[in-house]
């Protein structure tokens, strides 16, 4: 082919891969919008305030309420609960990994991590209904186990590959003289672990939070099925309770198109948007302040 | 005495740790397996349901998924790879591509509920696609991309400099070089993303809710613009609305089986991708 034409192929895909970069900021731009636009529509039937501050979510009442509290709350309660389980045993397996376990163990405990990250949440949101759901009700004689506790457990389990691949990451770019000269001063294996090894890998170990903080309170089908929906105002862990993504999934099924329930569902997806942009964003704080400060 | 067992005690506390987790996913994998081989049998995956969703198999929900996940790699592969070129071989580190870059991970972030609103908003009301296959994997194309463009980028940088370098030197243009060198050789690593990406598309229920997906459709005829069914969608259905729920248990765990089955075999297949290539 000739030298020209060569030329003019190469700037045409130039711009048409350039463009293709514009796609992924739209899709953000278009959630954003699409989010704001329907809040907006929904704040013109229902106050803010009454929004933010109410303690009823009661859309199909005869005096339709639309309080996020309870929501918010279960929200919360449930992620906190599976951050409770989940932050230990992460932060521990990610240290036996790198620094106890061998090569071999090492070869079979990656894959494992992985596998448990590739189980779908609908399957283990079923486990939840099945398995562990009456195991609860039979331990704390209650009537059902679908409440807060199951889906704080189930949650933990779903947001454990994140936190253990993360903040193993982190534990392994600590570099190996920290170790060497904690080690040479006399100090034991465990308190090099726990002293300066972690310390120094705290920023990436944050983040690994975070990001199972994320994972946690965006996911729908698990705490869907595990929680039981009350819509009440959660009092405990024993408590049914019924999340944010809950809801939506509940209730968007159901709902009219371009009512005041179905745009009050967008806003509560944008609260949900903004908490985990929020929380997404200081997990990417922490991971950019641990490679600063080993690049330095 | 106590300075020898401590030791022991902290390695037994990391342990317990890992082995907790090595427990939660044996326990998945266990009650999954057990419970649902009996439900397998060559009947259930090749035959639609029967009598109310009591008896028969789970043909429609199979092929349902499969489709869908297609969809959702015609979507998301051509998009994704040409963006993260993009990233990796035109853009420098300027301000657009950071920019980029910060909308891809924030998209990572995003729950997968708001995709479905997303889609439901875009493609099932504004581009008029109704509840359909094609509107809810366009959805699921849109949830995949973030995933598919960094782990290309991935597979990009990790091709030497040098090589691009030498096709550019004896005259290549530009996209001559990464049509014929540089993709070529990312090929491996790009093609497990996308599998590993799909294989999370696949089970993933919440953003295809609103956007076409049925409980039972008589007799699926499989249209792209028609409502379809979805293996998690199935399983989510039989184990919380049936109105039978402990008859149809079994099925439900013979779905349950089905999916995990169906996501690890790309999971293997992904494994099997990166094993092959790391070995030449």
């Amino acid at each position: 082919m000739h030298i020209q034409a060569r030329e003019r192929i190469d700037g045409l895909v130039r711009s048409l891969i350039k463009a293709t970069g514009l796609i992924v900021i739209s899709i953000l731009g278009g959630i954003f919008f699409m989010l704001l636009w329907n809040t907006v529509s929904f704040f013109i039937h229902v106050s803010p305030l009454d929004f933010i501050t109410g303690t009823q979510w009661n859309p199909t009442g005869r005096h339709a309420t639309y309080g996020i509290l309870p929501l918010l709350v279960s929200t919360c309660l449930v992620t906190l609960g599976a951050m409770a389980i989940a932050i230990p045993l992460g932060i521990g397996t990610a240290a036996f990994m790198s620094e106890y376990a061998g090569k071999r163990l090492k070869n079979i405990l990656k894959p494992a991590v992985e596998m448990l990250a590739a189980v779908p949440s609908v399957a283990i949101g079923f486990l939840g209904i099945v398995a562990l759901g009456p195991g609860i009700a039979r331990l704390t004689q209650l009537s059902n186990g679908l409440n807060a506790l199951n889906g704080a457990i189930l949650l933990s389990v779903m947001s454990l590959p994140t936190i253990i691949t993360v903040a193993e990451d982190a534990i392994n770019g600590v570099p190996a003289t920290y170790k060497e000269a904690s080690l040479g001063i006399g100090a034991t294996k465990w308190q090099t672990l726990t002293r300066v090894t972690i310390p120094a890998a705290a920023p990436g170990i944050v983040a690994a939070i975070m990001l199972g903080v994320g994972r946690a309170i965006g996911e729908t089908m698990t705490v869907l099925m595990a929680t039981g929906n009350a819509a009440s105002f959660p009092k405990g862990f024993f408590d049914s309770v019924r999340t944010i993504t809950a809801t939506i999934a509940i209730e968007m099924g159901e709902v009219p198109y371009q009512t005041t329930h179905y745009y009050s569902l967008f806003a509560i997806a944008g609260i949900l948007f903004l908490l985990t942009l929020v929380v997404n964003m200081a997990g990417e704080y922490f991971v950019n302040k641990f490679r600063k400060f080993h690049s330095a | 005495m106590k300075k020898k067992l401590a030791p022991f005690i902290e390695w037994g506390t990391l342990l317990f740790c890992t082995g907790t987790v090595c427990f939660f996913l044996v326990v998945i994998l266990w009650d999954i397996v057990s419970k649902g081989a009996s439900s397998l049998s060559w009947g259930f995956v090749s035959t639609p349901p029967a009598n109310g969703m009591t008896q028969g198999g789970i043909l429609p929900a199979i092929t349902g998924t499969v489709l869908l996940t297609l969809i959702t790699a015609l979507v998301a592969t051509p998009f994704g790879i040409s963006c993260a070129i993009y990233l990796n071989e035109y853009a420098s580190d300027n301000w657009s591509a950071r920019l980029v870059r910060a909308a891809i991970r924030n998209l990572a972030g995003v729950p997968s509920v708001i995709y479905g609103l997303f889609g439901l908003s875009l493609f099932v009301q504004a581009m008029h696609m109704g509840t359909s296959m094609v509107a809810a994997g366009c959805t699921l194309g849109l949830l995949s991309l973030p995933y598919i463009i960094t782990t290309t980028e991935e597979a990009l940088r990790r091709i030497p400099a040098s090589t691009r370098e030498a096709a550019l030197a004896i005259g290549a243009t530009q996209f001559e070089s990464i049509r014929d060198v540089v993709l070529p050789a990312a090929l491996p690593g790009i093609l497990t993303g996308i599998v590993l990406t799909l294989s999370r598309a696949a089970g993933e229920t919440a953003p295809i809710l609103f956007t076409g997906v049925a409980f039972y459709i008589n007799s699926p005829s499989g249209g792209l613009n028609q409502e379809f069914m979805a293996l998690p969608y199935h399983l989510y259905m039989l184990s919380t609305q049936h109105q039978a729920i402990e008859q149809v248990r079994p099925l439900a765990y013979g779905t349950a089986l089905v999916l995990l089955i169906v996501v690890f075999l790309l999971n293997l297949a992904a494994f099997y991708i990166r094993y092959k290539h790391s070995k030449k």
